[in-house]
């Protein structure tokens, strides 16, 4: 279970974060949407200790975020920030093995190892695994840091928009795995989408963000509605239930 | 070309280098001559060894502090010599000889390592300001802040008429390396060297703030040890034979051209590589006019252009 308390957090003048306090459920896969600029990055950002906390309190189970071992944490949660870019020239391989440094310290161990192969072949990388990031596709490339993230095998994963730079089929076969981690190894998935309907087609619980406060939370199906499209994101659009599931007409 | 061939080819250059430098100077000496004759043997101890000795080092800690400043910067075009490292360890050297010419030697350099240490810091304080997107700032932005602290050095040795030693810190040259003259270079390399111990935290520093904190490194900690080292093996360099231009700047590149940035891999073949680039440089510079030398720095701009050309237009190919 992720806490958060009375979280604000000001740059200059401007309030990015107002007195957000939030509870997400262990297990399962929450997702954070919100209009642009509604503070979603920055809220998963201070989870992930990237950002100092000003004011409030995260904890994650009983690791107080700020005041905890910071490779403790690393061993408990891992984030996919936004915009990855890394200007070294790494293997896929050397990479995502990068993921075990808070287990292994660097000396790899036979179960690290194993680890790895399994993060290259669920991102379907084996056969890339030797190649330089920085002749890869951007697909390619955000997927290799998705398995790094996997293979830190944390209790938590935070991802940031994880879809970006993701065809249909990649966007859908990586929802995919995020339910089965939710589902079957017993994972917590929280996870920042700008596509509704992909939130609300896989996620178990929505948080819905604007101005830097939480405006609601709930399950998709009750709070997935004409009303919600018109207050918080401010536009007109038809919602149809397709499935018993909600899905907004673009 | 895998790792193990590039680490046993590079060594086996370095060897070959090696046996050809103790061979080449002003003195004509045989390996035989060793064998037959005791004063042979001196000038190979007294001076070939450590002629051919402190190539090696410097090149390779300097290549290794190339490497590693370029992973904490996350940039590729810097070295500590561009960035006001060297000039930083010069103004050290230069207020303890005004101000405190009695003080022992280590003191002497410790004192120099830190405002080494200072000095790349302000770098580091102003690179982390500037625009990620605008890559060619850093190094540019390096070349002021080093062509300052390098007006204030040379203000000061104006002032305590000490200009000539500026000229022997600032630009390196062997041809004064004997027995009992070198010896501090060692601990430079023992410094470089100790950086394998931190090759992993150091690659991982050079993926960013963000990535380093997920894995739990301690960035900040990791960023100060690395700025450490640089400045020591800096200041001990300036100090012993003069800052030497480029090798920190063209061997880690290439090397990462070939081999990638996994630091635990590369730093080895970034270590030979670099000892052996400044180590053939000087035997050319002793031997194109000889008896007289070239100065390592001039053989090494020369070098250092070709092997950047060649980069640029032969060097292994990648889509970016």
């Amino acid at each position: 279970m992720i806490s958060i308390e009375n979280l604000s957090y000001e740059v200059g003048t401007a309030r990015i974060l107002q007195d957000v306090t939030v509870t997400l459920p262990k297990g399962g896969m929450t997702a954070l949407i919100g209009p642009n600029g509604a503070g979603k990055s920055t809220l998963l950002s201070h989870v992930a200790r990237l950002l100092p906390i000003q004011t409030g309190k995260i904890s994650v189970d009983d690791l107080e975020v700020g005041n905890c071992d910071s490779s403790a944490l690393a061993r408990r949660l891992a984030i996919l920030p936004q915009q990855v870019h890394f200007a070294t020239r790494l293997t896929v391989r050397d990479m995502v093995a990068f993921g075990r440094y808070p287990h292994s310290q660097g000396r790899l161990r036979s179960e690290d190892h194993n680890k790895v192969a399994e993060a290259l072949e669920a991102f379907g990388l084996t056969p890339l695994q030797n190649r330089f990031l920085d002749t890869l596709s951007g697909g390619q490339r955000h997927k290799a840091h998705v398995a790094m993230t996997y293979a830190q095998d944390t209790d938590y994963l935070l991802l940031d928009e994880p879809l970006n730079n993701l065809d249909i089929s990649a966007a859908r076969a990586l929802m995919a795995l995020l339910r089965d981690l939710a589902d079957n190894s017993g994972k917590t998935i929280v996870i920042v989408v700008h596509d509704i309907n992909f939130a609300a087609q896989y996620a178990d619980h929505l948080v819905v963000m604007k101005q830097g406060q939480i405006a609601c939370e709930g399950k998709p199906v009750d709070l997935v509605t004409k009303a919600l499209l018109t207050d918080v994101f401010d536009t007109d659009a038809h919602v149809a239930l397709i499935e018993g599931k909600p899905f907004v007409m673009p | 070309m895998n790792n193990r061939a590039a680490i046993a080819g590079a060594a086996a250059g370095t060897f070959v280098l090696a046996a050809v430098s103790l061979f080449v100077g002003v003195i004509d000496l045989t390996p035989l001559d060793v064998l037959r004759d005791p004063s042979a043997l001196t000038l190979l101890i007294d001076s070939r060894f450590p002629r051919t000795a402190a190539p090696l080092i410097a090149g390779a800690s300097l290549s290794i502090c190339g490497l590693i400043l370029q992973m904490l910067v996350r940039n590729r075009f810097v070295e500590p010599m561009t960035v006001g490292t060297g000039q930083g360890a010069a103004l050290g050297i230069l207020l303890v000889t005004v101000f405190a010419p009695t003080l022992s030697i280590f003191l002497k350099m410790v004192l120099a390592s830190s405002t080494a240490l200072l000095a790349s810091l302000g770098f580091l304080l102003i690179a982390r300001r500037l625009p990620p997107t605008q890559p060619l700032l850093v190094p540019l932005v390096g070349m002021v802040y080093g062509g300052i602290l390098g007006a204030a050095v040379t203000f000061f040795a104006y002032q305590a008429d000490m200009l000539q030693f500026i000229e022997t810190w600032l630009s390196g040259d062997f041809s004064g390396v004997m027995r009992g003259r070198y010896e501090l270079l060692w601990i430079g390399a023992m410094a470089a060297g100790l950086t394998y111990l931190i090759a992993d935290q150091i690659a991982i520093v050079g993926l960013g703030r963000d990535a380093s904190i997920n894995l739990g490194l301690n960035y900040n900690q990791v960023m100060i040890l690395g700025l450490l080292v640089i400045s020591i093996v800096s200041a001990l360099t300036v100090v012993t034979v003069g800052a030497i231009p480029f090798v920190g700047l063209i061997v880690p590149n290439i090397v990462s051209r070939w081999f990638g940035d996994n630091l635990r891999a590369t730093l080895p073949v970034t270590a030979l590589a670099g000892g052996a680039l400044v180590l053939l440089s000087d035997i050319l510079g002793r031997v194109l006019r000889y008896p007289f030398e070239i100065p390592v720095g001039t053989i090494l701009g020369v070098l250092g252009a070709f092997a950047f050309l060649w980069l640029l237009y032969r060097g292994p190919k990648h889509a970016h």
